[in-house]
């Protein structure tokens, strides 16, 4: 079945979350909102899950601790241990203390990137990639409601299209994939 | 809608709409770059192309062309390395402590700063891998697995804690700065006309919808980023300090150097921020998102890390009278009387007296005054780094070799090349890139505009009262 997708545009942001509010309540699925800021509460409106990253981020921060006691292990007690001044050399955790500023560092290093590829591979965001936004003016001040008919088959196209008039958008375009 | 009193000043200046914010940021990228542009570009490059040449004689001829000798074996090389990673501080410290405070006058210079953070610690690392003498074998700081025995670098060595912490600052730090970017050039993207700057920003901006699951986690990314870099700004100044604090030279081996330097790099940090922004906001026209209040924001902090600074300098004087070590009393006493006197004194004067004039409201939200005393501190904190180094080390315990330090113009040349670079890399920046972050501008102007406070002629709280949820 060839899928309708309806865009509502507003110019506001307010607007915007109304109609969104509006149209959830009468059981309307609006599957996505494109704007160009980050819309404070817009999320559980429209059904969108929290992000994971924060774990995401957690769990390379603790592979790069890991990854640093185990580097630092290996190269300063067991493959080569340094005598300085005759400290004590062959054990990890009498000579610990001056590895934390590394191990720190590592797992900082670790958790920041590995949660920034994440995010660019997850919202598909990589150097060359076209853009999907419907309007370019979502990028500018426009904010853009997207309905899929094939989400709302329970829900009449007339009765939809009314409920979609009642939201004050100011512009509205259909596009049948 | 976050909702703010309002009797705090607004934010955002003038009637802007959403559409003027992309409007009043994206103009300078897209008109003609003005003469003054060009002109400061073309001196930049001249300076840049000069210190380039001073580093590449000094490779090719060695060291000793730098005024350094026997007793002072470190000097402007290691004072520029540490003013730099100083200034480098600001950038992340405002996007990163400054969100976690939620402290919305950020927006106003974060993009700016970050930027400057970026170039600063770029210049910051050329420093020590110049001193090397052998740069290309740069590569050896790092534990690479090797072909000369089982040879690893010293992981006990602060030296090498500096390694990692600038190499993760600065790779943590573009990261930071460029997530955020993406919505920005996402904006320029659906604007230009110019083929060939579409497809550049096209790149640029790696495909950036701004669909509510993007912003979701674009928020949750800064969040984690902010809560990352945080300690990681005090963790690399800290480091810096202990390649001073754990050598056993009097007036390094001080334990009160880790919270000294974070915010001694925390004050010229901002300094440099300001003598930049104040600059930019004037060029670009982009009064009414940074003004007087946000200076004001800026001078506060001035004070606040400036006077920790002075605490310091008194702490360290006393500790070095009250340890009853002779040496360490003679080092400090040294400093200011001895022939150093005069660096002493304009560091006093620059860091310690100075910023107290801030105190006075009228002082404080004069732009030109915020300006001069800009460039005072970024003086005032450079000598501050010179005294450390140099006068602990030009008398050291055999009075036959005590010295004194003249640099020569290589050491001049080179540290001049930096500024050159750093005003090459920051005049780029701000001719392509958005100075001020689009999006996130977008986000506080119904909160803290000046219109939307003022209920667009309702009178103040209209908004309060009437908006819809």
């Amino acid at each position: 079945m060839a899928d309708k997708v309806i865009y509502a545009m507003y110019d506001d942001d307010d607007t915007l979350m109304n109609g969104a509010k509006h149209l959830v309540k009468e059981g309307v699925k609006v599957s996505d909102v494109y704007s160009p800021m980050p819309l404070h509460g817009i999320d559980p409106i429209i059904g969108v899950e929290p992000t994971r990253l924060g774990i995401a981020a957690f769990l390379y921060g603790l592979t790069g601790t890991m990854l640093a006691i185990i580097g630092i292990r290996y190269m300063m007690i067991i493959d080569w241990p340094m005598n300085i001044g005759g400290k004590p050399n062959f054990s990890l955790h009498e000579n610990m203390l001056s590895f934390v500023p590394i191990f720190f560092e590592f797992t900082v290093l670790c958790a920041a990137h590995g949660m920034a590829i994440t995010y660019l591979l997850r919202n598909k965001t990589l150097p060359g990639m076209p853009a999907r936004n419907p309007d370019p003016r979502t990028t500018d001040d426009k904010f853009i409601i997207e309905i899929k008919s094939s989400e709302n088959a329970h829900i009449e196209d007339k009765k939809l299209s009314d409920l979609i008039k009642s939201t004050g958008f100011i512009e509205i375009e259909e596009k049948k994939y | 809608m976050h909702k703010e009193a309002d009797i705090r000043l607004p934010l955002i200046l003038g009637d802007k709409s959403y559409k003027d914010i992309t409007e009043d940021i994206v103009k300078p990228i897209e008109g003609k770059a003005p003469k003054t542009w060009y002109l400061l570009f073309m001196i930049s490059v001249v300076i840049a192309l000069w210190g380039v040449g001073c580093i590449v004689y000094l490779l090719g001829t060695g060291v000793g062309v730098w005024g350094l000798n026997k007793t002072v074996g470190w000097a402007w090389d290691i004072t520029n390395f540490v003013w730099w990673v100083g200034i480098g501080h600001a950038g992340t410290l405002i996007s990163a402590v400054l969100l976690l405070f939620r402290q919305k006058w950020r927006f106003a210079i974060n993009r700016a700063a970050e930027a400057m953070t970026i170039f600063a610690v770029m210049m910051a690392g050329l420093f020590p891998l110049i001193h090397m003498g052998r740069l290309w074998l740069g590569y050896w700081v790092f534990p690479l697995p090797n072909q000369f025995g089982s040879l690893w670098v010293n992981f006990n060595s602060p030296l090498l804690w500096d390694v990692f912490a600038i190499s993760t600052y600065f790779s943590v730090s573009l990261v930071f700065w460029y997530i955020g970017l993406i919505p920005d050039f996402a904006t320029i993207r659906d604007r230009v006309t110019k083929p060939l700057a579409k497809r550049v920003y096209k790149v640029l901006s790696f495909g950036w919808t701004g669909d509510a699951k993007a912003w979701n986690r674009f928020e949750i990314v800064s969040l984690v980023l902010a809560g990352l870099a945080t300690p990681l700004v005090f963790s690399v100044h800290s480091i810096v300090s202990f390649d001073f604090a754990t050598s056993v030279i009097p007036g390094w081996h001080t334990t009160i150097f880790p919270p000294y330097f974070v915010s001694g790099a925390v004050f010229s940090g901002f300094a440099m921020v300001q003598t930049l922004m104040l600059i930019l906001r004037k060029a670009y026209k982009l009064e009414a998102y940074l003004h007087v209040k946000h200076v004001e924001y800026m001078n506060i902090v001035i004070i606040v890390t400036g006077s920790i600074v002075g605490v310091a300098y008194i702490t360290e004087l006393f500790v070095s009278w009250y340890s009853g070590v002779e040496y360490e009393s003679y080092a400090f006493l040294n400093r200011a009387t001895g022939p150093y006197w005069w660096s002493y004194w304009a560091m006093m004067t620059c860091n310690v007296i100075s910023p107290q004039l801030f105190w006075f409201k009228k002082l404080r939200t004069s732009l030109m005054f915020s300006f001069f005393m800009s460039i005072v501190i970024n003086i005032g904190m450079w000598f501050e780094r010179f005294v450390i180094i140099v006068t602990s080390l030009h008398r050291d315990y055999v009075p036959s070799s005590w010295s004194y330090f003249h640099p020569t113009w290589v050491d001049i040349g080179v540290f001049m090349g930096t500024l050159g670079i750093f005003f090459v890399f920051y005049l780029l920046f701000s001719r392509y890139f958005p100075v001020m972050p689009i999006a996130e501008l977008k986000t506080i102007l119904k909160s803290s505009g000046k219109n939307y406070k003022e209920g667009y002629g309702h009178g103040k709280g209209y908004w309060d009262k009437h908006a819809e949820h």
